[in-house]
């Protein structure tokens, strides 16, 4: 009882309706069509990139242009350990996600040193280095056109994970692992220490907290969930390429957040669910459907600035953590 | 081709990007030292302008000197335009919140670039220099054109100079610049001002494209690399300092130029970035600005 209290689980209506998100997804599972099984499951590792996306922009109010280099990270840690290194999913996993942290501490400690405007165009910047750098080892990461894992290697304790039902419950996993740990650190002190920095930065330091160390713990844990997303992403689907550590894959998770609602546990999800689907049905209608991602960023910060469910927050359910 | 020539040539191709560079970024300068916004959307209006330049080109076409001097009146004109409309729908209603301006010109980034996707195709299309004469160097020919860029640069950033110093509509903007609210309080229409520099900024950015056309192809994906350029000069030329953009244009234009063709270009770039990303860290007022941003 106390560990789930301490995850900020309880008898309350918040932990009701994530554990029935939860319980919803699962059963998903034996229902779905095949299109939209792998769909969903793709959607559930994206999502939590954005949930680790979230955690930095939603809560601590870093708006970082540069998550990709995080998933690019983990996709690259695991696809080259199996690549040339044959390390199977598990090593894979801790690999892409000790890498992640590893651009954190170094990127993303030189980063925190500035705020506002110029953070955001400092994680840009660094995001394009470590897109460049990528370029540059061709030999071994083969650019734009990226490798395939090997299927050999995409296994975990026994499972062969380009098998649907491994490759969603895999993701199943993952999923609600993120979205608890979200959910603990909404409900936790920390979290509101980070809303805190966000909402006011002079008034949290003046309160004792040490904001430095307070964003960089925020940033080491949102880079290791978009970090673990980019292996997983790497070990289900099976492609490695440079597009994931392109400019679009920084922008996707903020938009994706932006449509959900930032500073909410499920807005990550949501946002992906959504934006997943309505690109998926306007690509079918145009070759250009990045129009559908551009109207979308402009449509919401123009009306929508809370997102999906930062709205239903604000106008009939404020215990929405 | 000896070291001397060989340097010679580098430098001149060198200098032709430092000059479209240049009038490229003071668009971005402007734009980010009188609004206090960034403009990610920058590199998408020089495309326009670029594939403006070849649609106007192509439609006189009675001679390419007609074309593209059609191309130079209509493309920043069509480019400032369309600015204008997106500041007065988009940015002045979310009151130039500078993260959000920040995302909502992302938006307007792919909505252009998907459009003209759309419209103008995947193709990358060539525009005929409006004269095709080639300069006899003892070592070797250079073409014409390109020093004309060179001039018709410079000529540009000394009018833009001479309107910010020396008419009332740059001592507006300068004013604004300097303090928005005492502006406003002497009756300057702070609005009209902040439309007027977008439109402005812009329409460099699509004179910038017009002068380059010639030289390389309009294609949908190219505003690209001028974003990121534009945004690194403007960075380490201070961050509305018209004097250190000119001259951080030309470091970056000219440095860019010579090193892609003695090293690696990839190789250049991730050093450049990185020592941006450095300069933002330590100098976040750049390394010509006076005051701290």
């Amino acid at each position: 009882m106390s560990v789930m209290r301490r995850l900020g689980l309880g008898p309350d209506r918040a932990t009701a309706l994530h554990v029935g998100v939860l319980v919803v997804l699962l059963a998903l599972h034996f229902v779905l069509p095949d299109y939209h099984h792998i769909s969903i499951a793709r959607i559930m590792v994206l999502a939590c990139f954005a949930m680790g996306y979230n955690i930095a922009f939603g809560y601590s109010g870093l708006l970082s242009l540069g998550h990709a280099m995080f998933f690019a990270a983990g996709l690259y840690g695991a696809g080259l350990a199996a690549q040339f290194l044959d390390v199977p999913a598990t090593g894979g996993l801790l690999i892409g996600i000790l890498g992640a942290l590893a651009l954190v501490i170094t990127f993303g400690a030189v980063a925190l040193r500035t705020t506002g405007v110029s953070f955001m165009i400092v994680t840009l910047m660094f995001a394009q280095a470590v897109f460049l750098i990528i370029y540059y080892f061709g030999e071994f990461t083969r650019g734009d056109e990226g490798f395939i894992v090997p299927d050999a290697m995409r296994a975990a304790f026994g499972y062969a994970l380009n098998e649907p039902t491994a490759r969603y419950l895999v993701a199943f996993g993952l999923f609600a692992v993120c979205l608890i740990i979200s959910l603990a650190i909404a409900r936790s002190g920390l979290g509101r220490v980070l809303v805190a920095i966000r909402e006011n930065e002079d008034r949290a330091r003046m309160l004792g907290y040490d904001i430095y160390r307070m964003k960089l713990l925020a940033l080491l844990i949102s880079g290791g969930m978009a970090g673990a997303a980019g292996a997983v992403y790497a070990m289900l689907f099976g492609y490695v390429g440079a597009t994931f550590a392109s400019i679009e894959y920084s922008i996707l998770p903020l938009l994706w957040v932006l449509v959900g609602g930032a500073g909410t546990v499920l807005g990550p999800f949501v946002g992906t669910l959504a934006m997943f689907y309505l690109i998926d049905i306007t690509s079918g209608l145009t070759t250009a459907y990045l129009l559908v991602v551009g109207l979308a960023l402009i449509g919401l910060v123009l009306f929508f600035p809370k997102g999906i469910l930062g709205t239903i927050r604000e106008r009939w359910a404020s215990w929405l953590p | 081709m000896d070291f001397g020539p060989y340097l010679l040539l580098a430098s001149l191709e060198g200098a032709v990007g430092a000059a479209v560079l240049a009038v490229t970024a003071l668009g971005l300068s402007l734009v980010f030292g009188v609004m206090r916004i960034v403009n990610v959307a920058h590199g998408e209006f020089f495309m326009l302008g670029a594939v403006i330049a070849w649609w106007a080109a192509s439609l006189i076409g009675v001679h390419p000197a007609l074309g593209f001097l059609g191309a130079l009146v209509l493309s920043p004109l069509i480019v400032g335009a369309v600015a204008l409309f997106a500041e007065r729908t988009v940015l002045s209603r979310l009151k130039y919140d500078p993260e959000a301006t920040i995302v909502a010109t992302i938006g307007m980034l792919y909505v252009i670039q998907q459009v003209v996707l759309m419209t103008y195709g995947p193709d990358a299309r060539p525009v005929q220099p409006p004269f095709d004469f080639r300069i006899q160097l003892p070592w070797f020919g250079y073409s014409a054109y390109k020093l004309f860029v060179i001039a018709a640069a410079i000529a540009l950033m000394l009018a833009v100079w001479a309107g910010l110093t020396r008419t009332r509509v740059g001592l507006m903007m300068r004013a604004t610049q300097y303090d928005r609210e005492t502006a406003r309080a002497f009756a300057i229409p702070v609005d009209k001002v902040y439309a007027g520099v977008f439109a402005f900024g812009a329409m460099l950015a699509a004179f910038g494209a017009v002068l380059v056309v010639p030289v390389q192809q309009a294609h949908y994906l190219m505003g690209h690399d001028p974003l990121l350029l534009s945004f690194i000069v403007v960075i380490i030329g201070g961050l509305g300092s018209l004097r250190g953009t000119v001259l951080a244009a030309l470091i970056i234009g000219m440095s860019d130029g010579i090193i892609s063709v003695f090293f690696s270009p990839t190789l250049a770039k991730i050093i450049a970035t990185l020592v941006v990303a450095m300069v933002l860290v330590w100098r976040p007022q750049g390394l010509f600005g006076e005051r701290p941003a």
